[in-house]
Formats: C-alpha cells, structure tokens, sequence
C-alpha cells in the first residue's frame, strides 16, 4: 500500500484545527453580542447545564479566568466539548438568536476561556480535605475522568485505570486531529490529576486488575469503560492487506500528531479508499483519508442519505471535502490480489418497511452485485460491547449495555457506570459522558458521604 | 433638498454643523481641510494666554466594544503663538468667505488682556467671537475659563468689557460645571452677549488603570481632572440646553445658542436644533473619525427634514421646546402599559428579569397562559412573558431592554381619572401632602398600588 504523498507543510495546513481560535479582539466582540438571556435556553440545551451566559459576560469583562471557571464548576471536560460538541444540536441550536441572527458561538467561546486557563496553567479549585474513601474508575475518558475529578474535589482517593498507553479515552485516541489536537484531551488529563486524582494506564481490568480487587480495595467503582472495537464484517477477503478499521486508522493519525506531524507521512494509506458505515467515525475516517491524499474516498452505506447517523453539519461538511458516496450498497466481499484489497463487492439495496429499530430495513436487489476498485478499506459499522468484562463484574446488562438506575448505579449497589457502555438509547457524545460522570459522582458522594459524615 | 443655511447672530454658514473650538481646529491646515469636505464653519482653537501642554493629554471611556463613548482630555487652549493663529484665521476667512470663521479667546481677566486680543481678532476678519468661560482644567486654576463662567458677576462683567469695545458677534460658552446653567446664561445677557454657546466639557476622572494604579490620561505616573466630552454626555447637554432655550431673559433676548456636547450623527444634531440650538457644534466625532462624518451630517439632517416636510433648518429649531415642562405640570392620569408581541418575541426574558428585580413585577413567565416560577419550573417549553396590564405602572423598562425592533410597546390606555397635574392636586387639595390625605385621594379616584 501507499502512503501519503504530501509534504509535511501541506500536511500541517490539512491537519490544523478546523476553526482558528478566537483572537481577544473577536472573543470581546462576540461576547458583547450575546443578550446575556434570563434562564437561557442554552444552559437547558448543554448536557452539562454550563452557565453560558455567565461565562460568556465574564469573556465580555475581561475575567477570562472566571469564565473558565465557570465552564470548569459544571464541566471538567469543558475544552473537550468545546471543540467536539454538535453545538448547533445543543447551546447554539438553542441560542434565541437563532431566528433571524447568527446564533452566538458559545463554542468558540467556551474553547477560548478554556484555552486561556490552560495556556496560563491555572488550577482553580482546591480539593477538599482528604475524607479516607476510595474509589477506583475504570476506563480514563472522559466519563471517567470527570467522575474521578468530581470526587477528587470532595476529598476522595481516587484512582483511574486505563488499558491503553495514553488516558484520555476516545478524545486521546478518537476524535480527529482537526476536531481536538491530542495535547487537548492530555492537557485535560494532567489537570484532573492536580485535583489529586491517580491515573494508571496499560492497566487492563479483568485482567492485569481483578473485579474483586476493585471491590475490596476501593468504597466504590465506576465503569466508565466506552466502547470497544469495530467488529468484523464477515464477508470473505477481510483478512487481505489494506482492510482496516476506522478506530485504529483515527488513532494513528493522533499518535503520530503527537509525536509531530511528519510521523503521518510513515501510515499506510490507498489511493482509492472505501470507508464501510455512515455514521460520525466513518466521516471522520473518510475525511481523514481524504486529507492525508487518498485520491478518492468512498463512503459505502447500505440505506439511503435519509437513514444515515451522521450529524448534517458533519455530512454537509464531508461533501465539500470531495467524498463521494454509495448508498444502498452492501459489501458482500472484499476482492483482493495477491493478498492486497484491490476492490469491494457490492449489492445494491432496496429499503422497504421499518424493522424493530424503526428504520427502513434495506433488502438486497437481485443480481445487482457491482465492484468498487480501491486499495484500501476502512471498516466503521459501530463498535462491540465490552461483553466479557461486564459478566466478569457479574453486571446486568441490556442488548450489551450496561443497565443502571436513574443514579446511575449497577446492579451491584458498589458499582456506578456512565459514559457510551450505558448509552443504550439517545445520542453516545462527549458532553454527555461528561455528564453521567458527574452525576454518578454525585451518587457516590450521597452515598459514601452520609457514611463519611458518620465516621 | 431642504436648505440647511444659517443666520447665527448675523453669521452666515451654508450648513449648521460647525467644529468646535478644540484640536481639529487647532490649524489653518485643519481647518482648510474641513471647510473642502463640507463643513460650515469652525470655531478656532482657544487663543490667548501663554501656555505649555503635558504629555499625555486623552483619556477614553470605551464601553462593550464601543470605543470613545467619551474621551477627556487636559490639553489646554492653543500652544502656538498667538501670531500665527491670528495669521491663519485671517488666511482661512479670506480663502472661505462664506463660511463662519469664530474665533474663541480666553485671556488674563484684565480689562486690558481682553481689548488687546479682541483688537487682534477684529483684524482677521474673523466672523465672531467667542469667549471661553467654560474649560474646566489647567486655565481655570489661573482664573480663567470656567473660573469665570462659575461666577454670574464675572460673567457678566467680562462680557461688558468685549461687548463694549468689537462690532463682531459676541458669543459666550457656557460651562456645565455649575448647578444652574441659566445663571451664567442669564449673566451674559446681561453683559451684552449676542448668542451663547454650550456645553463645554464636564469635569472629570476618566479612569484608573487597573495594573499601574494610575489615573488615565497618565503624566509621569500622575493624573488630573480634565475635561469630559463625547456620545456620553449628549444628554446632559441636551437637557442644559432646553434649560437655557427655555430662559425667559434669553428667550427674550432672542439669543441663538450654538449647541454641542455630544454631536456624533445627524440624528444627535435634530435632536440639538429641535431643542433650540441653532448653530451645532462637532468635536469627538471628528476627533474619532475625521472631518469625513459631515458628509452623512449634512445628507442625514437634509433627508429627515425632507421627510418631516421641512424647508429649511429654521423651521424646525426649537419646535420640542414648548414639550419641555416640569415635573409638576405633567398629567398624572396619563396611563401607558407595556404590550409584547408575542410573535416577535425571542425569548430572551430580559422583560421579565427587569421587571422583576428592577422595578415593578408586573410580568409574568407563562406556560400555556399559566404562570410558573422560574426558579422551580423544569419544563420543556420556553416559558413566554406576559405583562399583567393591571398592574403595569408604565415605566418603560421593559421596553427599554428588549433586543428585539418593536416588540415591546407602551400602548396608551384610559386611566378613567380626570387628567390632572401635581401643581394642581396640591393646590386644589392639599391635605394629598400629608399620607392620610394622599390614601384618601387614592382610594377616591381608584389608584392602586401593589
């Protein structure tokens, strides 16, 4: 397979953050437009329910520290969101300037109040007193960490396990080097291990650490686990040279920006690239296949434009980057020659009546088979469920998700879990796996804290 | 096109927009410059006593993104030489016969100082003078500027001495750093004055700065007062105005007052003639953005005019002055409320917040007509402001902070009283002075307060 062939100054111009951030002069100026609303409605629509008007007024009198704060009070994740948050489904949907103005860019904003305390290196809360209780989270994303943060601040011992090299979880290792730069998700992780929090990766639990030694040796667990791999298609050919899955491909591109920029120019990459699935990470696979030179990218979806899961800011945004699309196409087989992909095969579909999901199921049209030449394909149908590691907890779990109380508790009472391993319905985002770990947070404190009062 | 030409107390200028005396007319350069983009006339810097500047000399008040809401300054009158000054005005005028060409003193208060510097500006053939009584920094520490314009005598008594002695227009400005500007004013009509000018700047301390603790304009880690100017103090102006416009010894006199404090749009200028000014007078705008703002002045007050089926300027000065009353005469049975529109409406609950906590909680969060409480309510559907009429005592605030174009407006309603005034309540019955008498009357004519 080939690689990429752009120079590295054209590489650092496709691997930039996609918005430039806010100068001081712009940030005043948009701050001063916001109408600084009584009870907004953005506040309603952030998972999270960050004061924006607050923040936003602080930009506007030059506290920019104290608008970070304020992010930080009901987010830890803040410049996270601020860069990876559908702020035009959430806070600038919901913004009443939306009708016949341009909404305000509370997510600028928030990135640019949030940039500024990270620039400066300001820790502005101090924990509480250490109260003798641990906890253990499993899983250093950005569900984790915010539980972890939260119960840092009440004065807790906690310590975060993750199985990977790096924490930070799917903005380390997920997200695309246009949407968060990987020194934001670790940024973000050295400031929660300021709270007090310890942070131990390449620690797989289940494994390296048991559930029982998480019982004994901890108050309580938070699983906080995300999601796990792109299973296979199985369609003959999977197993040729130049068939990849989105996940991995996405988190090359991270490490090698970590590592500088011209570490892109060593990954494999085809000159024609078919990406499988039309949700957010295929998008986010395409576009950065597209980016890195591939001379044609094809997403390939077995339904229709309708059906797809992507968000139309994020499909909107995928057309102007040059991907084409082939819908109502199902692989049946990835073609190779001598053990390299040299095509996909292809059925075309028809939708006809909705399944159990609600949506349209796509049948396939007879003797309609069609081949797709490419060099490489990149696998994003969704990602498998930590099955195993659940059953070795001994947890309930719901069509793969775990099932948890409206405190976000187990069916183990020791055992709280939030983020996208209980996102079984509604949207799998940042901001609210941020949210499930401060509110598990909460529940661990009401719990543990009436005893800790007690002792 | 409706004419704009004036007659100032016999000066003649083909618009009203003058310069103020101040640092856009500090040069023949300047003031050239301005007369070939439009502008009527200039008053020219203040001459007269030697002096020396500091540096720096401006300070700004910016607010939100806006900067120069005001700017103030403790620059002093001219630092040329006299001689030049007087040689440049004599220049400008020559080459500008149909411009107004004011020339503004400011000397020692000696009757000599005075007949020496208005014998020099009678040479320049200058159109009129005026005299300075109102700088309020570095000149009136030497007792001059609003020194003299503090002290109706001194007021008077300076303005004798010019009157007597020139043939040319006397003008005096007015100082606004005094509690009643109709004394100066009446103080110059006294002396002789043939037309008034105000208001100078307001005294000030612009600001502090944050990191160095120094007062803004700084000189050398020190700061002082200076003079305040700019969009931020056209009300204070315009209400001195209408004070002197309305003074029956200067009504009487039929003298005309060249209006300024404030000038930045056209709109700024109709508002200074409707309130009686005649000639108007621009500084921080041009000293913001250059001479090239006459352009949309001119243009501005001549499509409005049109628009208002206005010949001239002279049709329209002082036409809101016979709405300007005291408190006392106002009817009290007067009944505004505030309506929103609920189409319009975005939501912003501004209103609300406003009404509730800054005046008079006559608004109400509804849901689907019911009224929530904003603190508790945890619904999906945004709340919408709805105004109790009942209990709306018409302030206006609400109208007054919402964003949106026309959506709140104050709609008249009958208040079933007679109209009757303060005056003339107490006077008919004045047992209202006492709170026993006043919650008689109340309860008679229906007045409720909640």
């Amino acid at each position: 397979m080939d690689k990429t062939p752009l120079s590295l100054e054209a590489l650092q111009a496709r691997f930039q953050e996609l918005e430039p951030p806010l100068s001081k002069h712009e940030a005043k100026v948009e701050a001063h437009r916001c109408l600084y609303c009584y009870d907004a409605p953005c506040i309603a629509a952030c998972p999270t329910s960050i004061d924006v008007p607050t923040f936003i007024r602080k930009i506007g009198t030059g506290n920019v520290l104290g608008a970070a704060t304020t992010i930080l009070e009901a987010n830890l994740m803040g410049a996270s969101c601020s860069r990876v948050c559908p702020v035009e489904e959430l806070c600038e949907g919901a913004c009443v300037l939306g009708g016949d103005h341009k909404p305000i860019e509370i997510g600028r904003l928030q990135r640019y109040a949030m940039d500024y305390l990270y620039e400066r290196d300001v820790m502005p809360f101090t924990p509480e007193p250490s109260n003798g209780r641990r906890v253990a989270v499993v899983g250093a994303g950005p569900a984790g960490l915010t539980c972890a943060g939260e119960l840092a601040k009440l004065g807790y011992d906690v310590t975060v396990y993750d199985k990977n090299p790096l924490p930070g979880g799917l903005s380390t290792y997920g997200i695309v080097v246009m949407r968060e730069p990987i020194r934001v998700a670790l940024e973000e992780v050295e400031f929660i291990k300021k709270l007090g929090v310890k942070v131990e990766t390449g620690v797989a639990v289940g494994e390296d650490v048991t559930a029982d030694d998480l019982l004994g040796g901890y108050d309580a667990v938070f699983l906080g686990v995300g999601m796990g791999a792109v299973p296979d298609l199985r369609v003959p050919g999977e197993d040729l040279e130049g068939v990849t899955e989105a996940l991995s491909f996405i988190a090359e591109t991270k490490l090698a920006e970590k590592e500088g920029l011209e570490h892109l120019q060593d990954l494999p990459l085809g000159r024609r690239v078919a990406v499988i699935g039309a949700g957010n990470t295929a998008i986010d696979a395409a576009t950065i296949a597209k980016r890195l030179g591939a001379e044609r990218v094809t997403i390939v979806y077995r339904r229709s434009e309708a059906e797809m899961t992507a968000y139309d800011f994020e499909y909107r945004f995928i057309k102007n980057e040059g991907v084409s699309f082939e819908f109502l196409s199902q692989p049946v087989e990835i073609v190779g020659n001598d053990g390299q992909v040299s095509g996909l095969k292809c059925v075309k579909m028809q939708l006809s009546n909705p399944g159990d999901d609600g949506r349209p199921r796509p049948i396939p049209v007879p003797d309609s088979e069609f081949v797709i030449e490419c060099d490489q394909v990149i696998k994003a149908i969704g990602q498998q469920k930590f099955g195993a590691l659940f059953e070795h907890f001994g947890l309930d779990v719901e069509r793969g998700y775990l099932t948890v109380d409206e405190g976000l508790r187990t069916s183990h009472p020791q055992i709280f879990a939030g983020g996208d391993c209980i996102r079984a319905t509604g949207e799998a985002m940042t901001v609210t796996a941020t949210e499930d770990g401060k509110q598990a947070a909460k529940s661990i404190h009401a719990w543990l804290g009436t005893a800790v009062a007690a002792d | 096109m409706a004419d704009l030409s004036i007659d100032f107390a016999g000066i003649k200028s083909p618009n009203p927009f003058w310069l103020a005396s101040a640092p856009p007319t500090n040069s023949a350069y300047q003031v050239n410059k301005a007369f070939e983009q439009g502008w009527g006339g200039a008053v020219w810097k203040t001459i007269g006593a030697p002096v020396l500047n500091v540096s720096s000399r401006y300070g700004g008040y910016e607010y939100g993104t806006q900067k120069l809401v005001a700017i103030n300054n403790i620059e002093l009158i001219s630092d040329r030489p006299m001689d030049v000054n007087l040689r440049e005005i004599a220049e400008v005028k020559k080459l500008w016969p149909d411009r107004a060409v004011i020339a503004s003193a400011m000397v020692e208060s000696t009757p000599e100082a005075w007949r020496d510097v208005i014998m020099k500006i009678e040479d320049t053939g200058a159109d009129g003078i005026e005299l300075n009584y109102g700088c309020p920094h570095g000149m009136s520490e030497r007792g001059m500027g609003s020194a003299v314009g503090q002290v109706p005598e001194y007021c008077t008594m300076i303005t004798e001495w010019v009157t007597q002695i020139t043939r040319l227009p006397v003008i005096v400005k007015l100082t606004p750093n005094i509690s009643d500007i109709t004394l100066p004013a009446q103080a110059a009509v006294a002396g002789g004055a043939n037309a008034l000018s105000l208001i100078n700047t307001i005294n000030s301390v612009i600001g502090v700065d944050l990191d160095s603790f120094q007062l803004r304009p700084n000189v050398g880690g020190q700061g002082s007062h200076g003079g305040y100017a700019g969009p931020a103090v056209k009300p204070i102006a315009l209400h001195m105005l209408s004070a002197v416009a309305g003074n029956d010894d200067v009504a009487t006199a039929k003298l005309p007052i060249s209006g300024m404090g404030g000038i930045q749009t056209w709109r700024d200028a109709a508002e200074f003639l409707l309130l009686g000014a005649t000639s108007l007078q621009v500084c921080t705008a041009v000293m913001h953005y250059g001479f090239r703002i006459i352009d949309d002045l001119t243009d501005g007050l001549s499509n409005w005019l049109d628009e208002k089926g206005a010949a001239s300027v002279s049709e329209i000065i002082g036409a809101s002055l016979p709405r300007v009353a005291s408190f006392g005469d106002l009817d009290l049975s007067h009944r505004v409320v505030a309506r929103i529109d609920p189409e319009t409406c975005i939501n912003c609950n501004l209103c609300y917040v406003a009404c509730d906590e800054g005046a008079h909680q006559c608004i109400d969060l509804t849901v689907d007509g019911l009224k929530i409480d904003p603190a508790t309510y945890s619904g999906s559907v945004k709340p919408e402001p709805v105004v109790r009429e009942d209990d709306c005592v018409g302030c206006n605030l609400c109208s007054l902070v919402c964003p949106v174009d026309a959506c709140i407006s104050m709609v008249e309603l009958p208040s079933g009283r007679d109209p009757v005034t303060w005056n003339q309540l107490t006077q008919q019955q004045p047992e209202v002075l006492e709170w026993p008498g006043m919650k008689t009357y109340r309860d008679k004519v229906g007045i409720d307060i909640h």
